[in-house]
């Protein structure tokens, strides 16, 4: 059980930096998901943090401890691989048991560590076979198992759910969280999934080209997104974005059409600036069809035709055309609609989002 | 006849050519093998006959009773040649094989400056031919007084062998996946624990079948061989054969016993170690 402190973490290959400069605070059996697009850095932080990749600057602390130039086997960490990492040559005892015999533990204190982990992951029947023997989810609980066996202060998880097909991988993201539940141990995990991240972690840091781009709770990076890019990788379907100028108190649109400028941005924008308008698929839908978000609505109704819709049983994504482009829509309780209908929309305005048009940040205050 | 039945009929059809192409095949590869030990119990009589006598008329172990009975009495110091081949060929390959272990994990498993020429140029020395070399060896081995010694053909082995092992090992480290040395570090290895561990157990029949062609082109080298070693002393079992031949005459039957009775030790390691040449062991360690 640990805090894991990084400070000013960075990691250049030759002249090309990998990482640039990240701090991050974890708290003691904390469970954080790092996200990101592939080649943001989070598989180097997590790598770096893990001793397998040599830091080119700043440092990090396991449980208050400076653990910079020491071998991974000093860190007393345990990692989850993407491939599972297992022991081919070994049968799923002496896999899970492996970390024991090279510590030299006694047999009996071996046994029965092998026994506590098999148990909490339903390993038992399968402690005589080979990885080769098993299945892709049986594999990753060996994995897991694997790494719960050694008591570690800080477990780290590389992407671990993304060999397994789509139930599996629900069914296992349970387990994840089941056994963080359980082991009440420190987390890092790393994930590209967003979902992942938003249904496992109490906060998620999100990284974008070496850089943290937001560390906040699943909520918050939702709901308060603090970049463009934030706004755009949270959320399923994502963020619809659209570029707009403000002109007295209105958004004009590049292919001309206007909206009101939503009330809560009205002291942080001025005539003349170039922003980003931000509308979540929850918060644009055919009126009559949405979610009701309070009485704070600020609901704004306008004329679209329909692009396409897909159905999804109880609800249907409506995409609609807007500036040119689809935006897409969700529509519960839904009833028929034909691709060229103009529908009426309504546009919750109170829970749109603004993000500067150069530099991408909020311009929420 | 229906579709079905005839497509089973040239299923079947296919079966069988496929099964006399590779008897034929397997006899082109076993003749000679044969021939020999065949013509290592016939009469130099019917070895020499034309047309050849394709079936032996009578056999006898004259050939190998001789090769025993020592100098004079038809036989070759056969034991000292056999001893000779074990020592030179064991040592020089476990030398070839650690040295292969070694290179072979660097190369498949860091960056380095010139990697690439590094291993061009080891593959290139697998161009010269070794006999080319015999001569500068000869007089370097001369000056350095190691010429018809063991230490001096075990040296020429290992340095005509490292490159192959080298080639052959680095094939094998580079399939166990880097995550499974990863992974034993942080269980707790060192980096040379990670290795004995883990990465060496899973590239095993890599190193066996390398151990196995390094032994074997020792074991049946003559060029070098011939040329470097002239005494019982330091003559191996290929270069014994010449024994056989005299001024006017070459005694084909004891030479083809001498080579049956080399043949049998290769056989017998090849058929021991065969079963771990066999790989598929890492299936199972990543998502397969």
């Amino acid at each position: 059980m640990a805090t894991v402190s990084l400070k000013k973490l960075t990691k250049r290959y030759g002249n090309i930096g990998i990482v640039h400069g990240i701090d991050l605070d974890i708290a003691d059996r904390e469970f954080i998901a790092l996200v990101g697009p592939s080649g943001c850095g989070k598989s180097t932080t997590l790598r770096m943090i893990a001793g397998l990749e040599e830091i080119s600057a700043g440092s990090i602390e396991i449980g208050g401890r400076v653990v910079n130039d020491l071998p991974p086997r000093s860190r007393n960490i345990s990692m989850v691989f993407q491939s599972y990492a297992l022991y081919p040559h070994m049968t799923v005892r002496e896999n899970l048991g492996f970390s024991l015999k090279i510590a030299g533990a006694a047999k009996e204190d071996m046994d029965r560590r092998v026994a506590e982990a098999s148990a909490i992951l339903g390993l038992d029947t399968l402690l005589d076979r080979r990885p080769s023997q098993l299945s892709g989810g049986q594999r990753q609980r060996v994995a897991m198992g694997r790494a719960i066996v050694r008591h570690p202060d800080v477990f780290l998880f590389d992407e671990p759910l993304s060999n397994l097909d789509a139930k599996l991988r629900t069914q296992m993201r349970t387990e994840i969280k089941k056994l963080h539940a359980k082991v009440q141990s420190t987390v890092i995990y790393v994930t590209h999934d967003q979902v992942e991240a938003m249904t496992l972690a109490d906060r998620i840091v999100i990284m974008r080209e070496g850089h943290i781009e937001q560390v906040g709770t699943p909520d918050e990076v939702f709901r308060r997104p603090a970049t463009r890019f934030v706004a755009g990788f949270i959320g399923s379907p994502p963020m619809n974005l659209h570029e707009a100028t403000v002109d007295d108190g209105q958004l004009v649109f590049a292919s001309g059409e206007k909206l009101p400028l939503p009330a809560q941005f009205k002291a942080n924008v001025a005539t003349g600036d170039k922003v980003v308008f931000g509308l979540r698929p929850d918060d644009i839908y055919p009126t009559g069809h949405g979610i009701s978000s309070g009485g704070a609505a600020d609901v704004h109704q306008i004329e679209l035709p329909i692009t396409v819709t897909e159905p999804l049983g109880n609800e249907t994504l409506v995409f609609v055309e807007f500036n040119g482009t689809d935006c897409v829509s969700r529509m519960l309780n839904p009833r028929p609609l034909r691709s060229g209908e103009r529908v009426a929309m309504s546009l919750d305005l109170s829970q749109a989002h603004l993000f500067a048009a150069g530099t991408g940040k909020t311009l929420r205050s | 006849m229906d579709e079905n039945s005839s497509a089973r009929l040239k299923r079947q059809l296919l079966g069988i050519v496929h099964r006399i192409g590779l008897f034929l095949a397997m006899l082109t590869i076993c003749l000679p093998g044969l021939w020999i030990v065949l013509s290592s119990l016939r009469p130099t009589v019917e070895i020499m006959a034309k047309p050849p006598v394709w079936i032996p008329q009578e056999i006898s172990f004259d050939a190998y009773i001789a090769m025993f009975s020592g100098i004079g009495k038809g036989g070759i110091p056969v034991i000292e040649y056999f001893r000779n081949s074990l020592i030179i060929s064991v040592t020089s390959t476990i030398i070839a094989v650690a040295i292969g272990m070694a290179g072979g994990y660097a190369f498949a498993r860091y960056r380095f400056r010139g990697k690439s020429s590094v291993f061009l140029g080891l593959m290139l020395t697998r161009t010269v031919p070794g006999i080319a070399l015999s001569l500068p060896l000869f007089f370097l081995y001369v000056r350095l007084g190691i010429i018809d010694t063991h230490f001096g053909l075990i040296i020429a082995y290992v340095a005509l062998n490292v490159p192959f092992t080298i080639w052959l090992i680095d094939g094998f480290f580079r399939q166990v996946p880097k995550d499974l040395a990863e992974a034993a570090q942080i269980d707790g290895c060192t980096r040379w624990q990670a290795f004995w561990q883990v990465e060496f157990p899973l590239a095993g029949p890599g190193i066996a079948s390398a151990a196995i062609f390094a032994f074997l082109t020792c074991w049946n080298e003559f060029a070098l061989a011939s040329q470097l070693t002239r005494s019982v002393s330091a003559k191996t079992l290929p270069v014994g054969l010449l024994d056989y031949t005299a001024e006017f005459t070459i005694d084909w039957r004891g030479m083809c016993a001498l080579a049956v009775v080399m043949i049998i030790p290769a056989l017998t390691l090849t058929y021991i170690v065969q079963k771990h040449l066999v790989g598929g062991l890492t299936s199972g360690a990543v998502k397969g």
